[in-house]
């Protein structure tokens, strides 16, 4: 039987993976043009910002923080909504911050024992 | 991505074209192999290819050995052993045991979850002709100075290459261009099989195969692909850093510039250690399969091996500093790594003792592939020892660059890895060739292996503490290091001859061997159901699992003391409906063939070679790529079927 | 292999799409990739023995147009994927257009910034600085051209008809790909650009 026919038998057994009961409601969730259109727009204004804290002369420590927030903010943005994440099912998301957090947590460690600087 | 070769072509190339493939489609034939999408075939292929190198890998290891067996001996210069010693090891790693562990996954994954395929076919195929041109780029390095005067130009800087013995500087010539371009070229090959196994395993399982009723090599195999995936990239990095240092005089590691040579150390370690894992965690899965089936028992403690596989992969991000403990960085960084690869060893240590608990109160059938994985067990854990002294940062001092390091690796990845693969070569082998392997001269093979292994390699933790240094190519009398050193001679030609009776055992069986038939060993996973060899199709109905090792269950019943009672035939066990006949697979639409997956592959060793004698071969090989990937792209595909 | 929009219910053992999830692994494996590259920068970011260093060089305000228009080459990616989602291939076709032309000026502000940093002195061999500025931004460069290749392979795909609403598929792929890369920029832009030693 296919997949499709085992579940439909109601196999209690099979814990449902996919979430097509939940994707309906999606749909309607979904941005649209404007949306995208809007959330280009912060990421134009946050780019700004940041080139203008760049030349305010900041203390160092304060304009690093600032700016890792602010490209964090748009990095955040981007995969959220852009690449549709904060939609779609969870397993991309696993996939996608599994290599994120391995990539920030290694080379963070790695630099350390070096004694690279991050900033 | 499109469904029609477009109508505006001349008719002319896309019959052609057509024609071809139905060939391919034939199942015979030379032209149905190179085009071969199908993972029973792509493993064949895989199988083959890494068993000729493992011969390769060891030759030079007798090489090695002749060169050491009395000081002095003047069979090779240093500059041969270097090259001998490089390729050996380069050999066995990448050439030998990642894609015999390869091999398994493209035989075993889709018929132990119940697929047809793998996911991506086309890219499967890929992996393995990369993998073929990585090889043959690496070993035509040999030949690229005078050979017949002894001038060999293979790398010479050791499987691990550090800098600055890697430099234009110290290491002129070619030698380090074709290891660091051919570790390159290996590489892609690992990470799409690692993206394919993913994928296949997530995606296409069985109905009613949930994560926690696959069976334990599959387990192991999503464990080492998410390892690859990850682990690849940053050695592919590496790479690039040496090779723009050496041909476009870049300064990751030139310390003239201010560069670190230690930056290659991290990279490749942090690359590495997860390496040893990826070279490891198949083996353990053949042996998690082959223990219950020859104890008739269940793999005792299922969850905690699963977990203990799942914190291994984890773990192993973490521990990389210990190869390096003596490069001066500090008692604070060598201490927080020895803890931490103090700790890696508990979720191994937890599966071995799953593993003995899973041959406690067995019903034991000692065949040849139970030698093999209770060899492992016992070899392994030895290995796994003398890791744990590697561990503790003190004794590592002295350790260190001794050949106390060459024994312990050879521990585990000989002691464990080769014979876990030897175990499963044993085990599933016969479901594709449909005979079985002589088990006596298997067993001879076991002993003799085992003895001439035990004799090569255990000297080597005496000699390496009483100071003998890894990669010397002789050494002086009077150290205490001539016996031990004859001892390891001897047994690495004991190995060899153990290697000539499995290779007479596999072509004797395979003209003569007994017949295999569906359950040879009365297994426990569904592999076993079908007929060997399998039909292209893999299985005639998708099957429908209702419990861990399904086949076991759907062939035993317990009594009231647990003892397995086999079900009256026709019973079915409570699943009626979902007998295992095979008329003939009618109907059943495989992906098609395709010829592109070998003509993308040719395009890296092309763009290799281009890189050391003629830029122009880049732009080729470059093209050739990208019309590989044009037309595999905008192939006519199979319904149903992806990249 | 074709998709109908909204992710009908697949006959896979997660119900989600093979292509996909391949795609989401291979982004998850990049970020190892970028780190990589990005920690070497990081590790010898003031290191370099001789000149000439980052402050000397950067144009902050150059680099900042070009990461303007990377950013909203994303906004049309994902406004081309709108589009076929929705059945407009027309749209589809426009945004799809306009993202590989946003690509290929920003590629072209790349090509000119390296052009200038070499008439100034820098090259691969230079210093510290050299390596691992023209290695990151270079993969990084070499990644958006491969983007465009892909967008503009798409485009002229779709010209012959060839790709409609159930294959949305494709577009979401290529964006996907190519936010990724933009994201790489904006870790770059801040790391590299706007915080200096």
């Amino acid at each position: 039987m296919t997949l499709a026919e085992y579940r439909g038998r109601g196999g209690a057994e099979v814990p449902r993976e996919d979430q097509h009961v939940a994707e309906a409601a999606h749909v309607e969730k979904h941005p649209g043009p404007l949306e995208y259109a809007q959330i280009g727009s912060i990421l134009a204004l946050i780019t700004g910002v940041e080139v203008a804290i760049y030349y305010l002369g900041l203390a160092h420590t304060l304009l690093v923080v600032g700016l890792m927030v602010l490209s964090a903010t748009k990095f955040s943005m981007v995969v959220l909504w852009f690449m549709h994440l904060k939609f779609d099912h969870r397993l991309f998301s696993t996939m996608f911050i599994l290599g994120f957090i391995l990539a920030l947590s290694v080379f963070t460690v790695a630099l350390a024992t070096v004694g690279g600087k991050l900033v | 991505m499109a469904t029609e070769w477009p109508q505006t072509r001349k008719s002319g190339l896309a019959d052609a074209l057509r024609g071809a493939r139905e060939m391919a489609d034939q199942h015979y034939g030379i032209w149905s192999w190179i085009a071969t999408v199908d993972h029973k075939r792509i493993g064949i292929m895989y199988g083959v290819t890494a068993f000729i190198f493992f011969l390769t890998g060891g030759i030079e290891a007798l090489l090695l050995r002749t060169q050491l067996i009395v000081p002095h001996a003047g069979i090779l210069d240093a500059d041969q052993y270097n090259r001998i010693l490089t390729m050996h090891g380069t050999t066995m790693v990448f050439l030998v045991i990642m894609p015999l562990s390869a091999t398994f996954f493209n035989l075993m994954i889709p018929l132990m979850i119940g697929a047809r395929d793998v996911a991506f076919p086309r890219l499967n195929a890929f992996s393995y002709w990369v993998f073929l041109a990585g090889g043959i780029f690496l070993n035509v390095s040999f030949f690229t100075k005078n050979v017949f005067s002894g001038e060999l130009g293979a790398p010479d800087c050791g499987w691990t290459c550090y800098s600055t013995l890697s430099s234009k500087a110290f290491s002129p010539g070619h030698g380090v261009d074709f290891w660091a371009l051919g570790v390159q070229i290996l590489g892609i090959a690992s990470l799409a099989s690692g993206f394919n196994f993913i994928v296949t395993i997530l995606n296409m399982r069985a109905p009613g195969m949930t994560l926690f009723r696959m069976p334990l090599f599959v387990w192991m195999t999503l464990v080492t692909s998410f390892l690859l995936i990850f682990a690849m990239p940053v050695i592919a990095v590496a790479l690039f850093e040496l090779i723009f240092d050496r041909l476009f005089n870049a300064n990751f590691f030139n310390p003239d510039k201010g560069g670190n040579p230690l930056l290659w150390q991290h990279m490749f370690w942090l690359f590495g250690h997860p390496e040893v894992y990826i070279l490891i965690l198949p083996a353990m899965g053949i042996v998690s399969e082959i223990l219950p089936t020859f104890s008739r028992k269940p793999l005792f403690g299922y969850p905690f091996v699963v977990f203990s596989g799942i914190a291994i992969g984890f773990m192993s991000w973490g521990v990389w500093v210990h190869h390096m403990y003596t490069t001066g960085l500090g008692t604070v960084a060598n201490s927080a790594f020895g803890i931490s690869t103090i700790l890696i060893g508990v979720p191994t240590g937890v599966k071995v003792l799953n593993w003995m608990a899973t041959l406690w109160g067995g019903s034991l059938n000692l065949k040849a592939p139970m030698m093999f994985a209770v060899g492992f067990v016992a070899m392994f854990t030895i290995g796994g020892l003398s890791g744990v002294t590697h561990s503790v940062v003190p004794s590592d001092y002295q350790q260190q660059d001794t050949y106390y390091v060459v024994a312990h690796f050879h521990y585990v990845l000989f002691g464990g890895a080769i014979f876990a693969l030897f175990a499963g070569f044993y085990y599933w082998v016969p479901k594709f060739t449909g005979k079985l392997l002589d088990d006596r001269l298997g067993q001879i093979h076991f002993w003799l292996m085992l003895i001439g292994f035990n004799l090569t390699f255990f000297p080597m933790h005496i000699s390496g503490l009483l100071g003998m240094p890894r990669r010397i190519s002789t050494y002086s009398e009077g150290q205490g290091w001539d016996f031990w050193n004859l001892l390891s001679t001897i047994g690495a030609f004991t190995i060899a001859t153990s290697i000539l009776v499995f290779i007479i055992n596999f072509i004797y069986s395979l003209r003569r061997g007994e017949a295999a038939g569906h359950d040879p060993w009365d297994g426990r996973t569904l592999e076993w159901t079908i007929p060997s060899p399998p039909p292209h199709y893999n299985f005639e109905k998708i099957p429908v699992v209702h419990a861990r090792d399904p086949f076991w269950h759907e062939k035993y019943t317990e009594d009231a003391e647990g003892r397995p009672i086999p079900v009256v035939a026709g019973a079915a066990n409570g699943h009626e409906g979902e007998a295992h006949e095979d008329p003939g697979g009618h109907g059943i639409h495989m992906p098609s063939p395709s010829y592109f997956p070998l003509i993308a592959a040719l395009g890296f060793p092309i763009m290799a070679t281009g890189l050391i004698y003629d830029y122009a071969l880049v732009a080729v090989g470059a093209a050739v790529l990208f019309v590989g990937i044009y037309g595999w792209a905008l192939e006519p595909a199979t319904e149903g079927e992806e990249a | 292999m074709a998709q109908a929009v909204g992710t009908a219910h697949l006959e896979t053992s997660t119900g989600l799409d093979n292509r996909k999830l391949l795609m989401w692994l291979f982004l998850g494996s990049e970020c190892l990739f970028f780190g990589s590259l990005i920690a070497a920068y990081l590790l010898y970011r003031d290191r370099s023995v001789t000149g000439p260093y980052p402050g000397d060089l950067f144009d902050i305000p150059f680099t900042s147009v070009s990461a303007f228009v990377l950013l909203m080459s994303s906004v049309s990616m994902v406004l081309a994927l709108a589009a076929i989602q929705r059945g407009n291939v027309r749209g589809m076709q426009i945004w799809l257009f306009t993202t590989a032309t946003l690509g290929l000026l920003f590629l072209s502000g790349q090509a000119f910034e390296f052009t200038e940093f070499n008439h100034e002195g820098l090259s691969l061999s230079t210093n510290l600085f050299g390596t691992t500025f023209f290695v990151l931004t270079g993969f990084h460069g070499a990644h958006v051209t491969i983007g465009v290749l892909i967008l503009l392979s798409l485009f002229t795909v779709s010209l012959q008809g060839r790709i409609q609403q159930k294959d949305s598929l494709n577009i979401e792929l290529a964006g996907l790909y190519w936010h990724f890369v933009d994201i790489v920029w904006i870790v770059i832009f801040t790391l590299v650009y706007l915080i200096q030693p």
